[in-house]
């Protein structure tokens, strides 16, 4: 028996993708594929081996640029929240960065870094990091000063109460921080493959749009979408294994 | 001991065998004056509570005993040692139970051992034992939200045993536990005064409860805090558990002090 939550997922894919179909085969625009036109042009892309060169090529900036914020940005997200000085000189400078016009950024950053990986890693990050530092940071200074106490009167250190307490108290809001971060960071991804050079995934959007192959380009950001997912779910099982007891929810009375 | 005007009290105060002394203490929060001048001391292996009305700066007590707050003036003593900071003589129960929400029972038991660094198995046949003396066995592996008030509680005081203290400080451990978890509870503390044989520091806003479970009520007035009066219940100490609330000088006790503190209550 398929339990429930799965049932009701494939039950909304079932809605979604339907309903695709159906806005293909009225047509919306004739730039529009069906559902099952984009599936067979994903099959072939597959078939050829197209996409995998192509991810090979997205991926790079992508994960690059993804490590980076998540390590970087948990760790600025930690010093910040942990110290009391600095938080008005650097939560400023993420909150500018989560609210700048990235496309109005690209020539600047083509400008100094060229056109290679180096501008892409940056795209990614620009859009990744300042999310992850901002959610870091709240959750660090949200830690509950009650076990915090806890921690020192039984003798914790420094580092034990960031590493034993503070860490694990805020790791729900730092994975979802991390959620948010990296499904901007795919936008990252794709984006600076559209608006820099196009290459991988970008490419193919690009190229098949040149040539009014629309099932291709739909296959393609059908295929980003689905690893979104399958790496934001991926990330669910690890802060479930992490932290098991987090999940159901803080004690309160 | 000028503070203590009281006619309970008996003849024996200050040189005795005190764990923890409390010398002088004020404590400023800002501008607002939490504890001015406030000496006690605390008779080795008994239980003293710290009764008053809530604000009147129980907490601040308590955990600057703890070493988790620092005094503004005046000075701790543990076994006539200067208090600078938490130490391995004592352990602290607290109000809100503060467990940690994504440890099991078992780990949250031995957190304190933990922190000292023993060894995992060591440290969890050591939690095992309290577990077991609290009454949880069979919830080692729950974790906190799985269980009630007064389970949680309970993990708090296994947590505290296990670090064998000798001084245990408690923050008004009862107050977010049903009534009848919290009459098991103050029957239990009786039976740990009993055989620990560790001083007990209690802090609680009940008469009730505090008259039942203390050998040393001081009662603390409101803001700036200081002990108005010290009392010692001395008959029904030795008598059954299911005595104590009858017999007369209980009941007078609790009668002597809602008679001081009714000024307080607005
Ligand atoms: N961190 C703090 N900052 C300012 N005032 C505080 C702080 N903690 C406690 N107080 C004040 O000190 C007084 C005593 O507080 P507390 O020790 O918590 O009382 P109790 O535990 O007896 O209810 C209260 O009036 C409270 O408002
Ligand atoms: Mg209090």
């Amino acid at each position: 028996m398929i339990n429930r939550p799965l049932a009701l997922k494939l039950l909304s894919a079932f809605i979604v993708f339907g309903a695709w179909e159906i806005a293909g085969r009225v047509p919306v625009s004739f730039a529009f594929p069906t559902f099952i036109e984009s599936m067979q042009a994903l099959f072939r892309l597959t078939i050829e081996g197209t996409i995998f060169t192509a991810y090979a090529e997205t991926l790079k900036p992508l994960v690059v640029g993804v490590s980076i914020s998540a390590f970087f940005g948990i760790g600025m997200g930690l010093w910040v929240g942990l110290s009391q000085r600095f938080e008005w000189l650097f939560s400023p400078i993420f909150i500018v960065m989560q609210a700048a016009p990235l496309a109005a950024l690209i020539p600047i950053l083509v400008m100094a870094y060229g056109i290679g990986l180096t501008s892409k890693v940056f795209v990614v990050c620009i859009m990744a990091m300042p999310v992850i530092v901002l959610n870091t940071a709240s959750a660090v200074r949200n830690t509950p000063a009650s076990i915090k106490d806890m921690g020192k009167s039984f003798l914790a250190t420094d580092r034990d109460i960031v590493l034993k307490i503070v860490i694990p108290a805020a790791s729900p809001v730092i994975f979802s921080g991390l959620r948010l971060g990296i499904s901007a960071g795919f936008i990252g991804a794709i984006l600076s493959e559209l608006k820099i050079t196009p290459t991988g995934v970008g490419d193919i959007i690009t190229y098949s749009r040149s040539i009014a192959d629309y099932p291709s380009m739909y296959a393609a950001i059908f295929s980003i979408i689905v690893l979104a997912v399958l790496f934001l779910n991926l990330l669910e099982r690890i802060e479930d294994f992490l932290f098991e007891g987090n999940n159901r929810g803080y004690v309160s009375d | 001991m000028s503070q203590t005007n009281d006619a309970f009290e008996k003849s024996e105060p200050v040189d005795m065998d005190s764990a923890v002394s409390v010398r002088s203490v004020s404590k400023n929060y800002g501008t607002v004056e939490a504890l001015r001048d406030l000496s006690l001391e605390f008779p080795r292996g008994q239980l003293t509570s710290l009764l008053g009305p809530s604000g009147c700066g129980k907490t601040t007590l308590l955990k600057i005993i703890a070493g988790l707050l620092e005094p503004t003036s005046g000075e701790i003593l543990i076994e006539g040692k200067k208090v600078t900071g938490p130490g391995a003589d004592r352990a602290f129960v607290f109000q809100d139970f503060a467990l940690l929400p994504w440890a099991s029972v078992i780990r949250n038991v031995a957190f304190g051992l933990e922190l000292r660094g023993v060894a995992k198995s060591e440290r969890e046949a050591i939690a095992e034992k309290y577990i077991k003396n609290v009454g949880l066995s069979g919830f080692e592996k729950s974790y906190p939200h799985e269980l009630s008030g007064g389970m949680r509680q309970r993990v708090g005081l296994a947590r505290a045993l296990s670090v064998d203290s000798q001084v245990l400080l408690l923050d008004e451990p009862f107050s977010a536990v049903d009534e009848q978890n919290r009459r098991k509870f103050q029957e239990d503390m009786l039976e740990l005064v009993r055989n620990e044989n560790k001083t007990f520091i209690f802090v609680t806003h009940s008469i009730e409860e505090a008259v039942y479970v203390s050998d040393q009520i001081a009662i603390l007035l409101p803001r700036p805090s200081r002990v108005s009066e010290i009392i010692r219940p001395t008959s029904f100490r030795n008598t059954d558990v299911e005595n104590i609330r009858r017999s007369p000088e209980y009941l007078d006790i609790v009668d002597q002090i809602w008679a001081s503190l009714r000024n307080y209550v607005e």
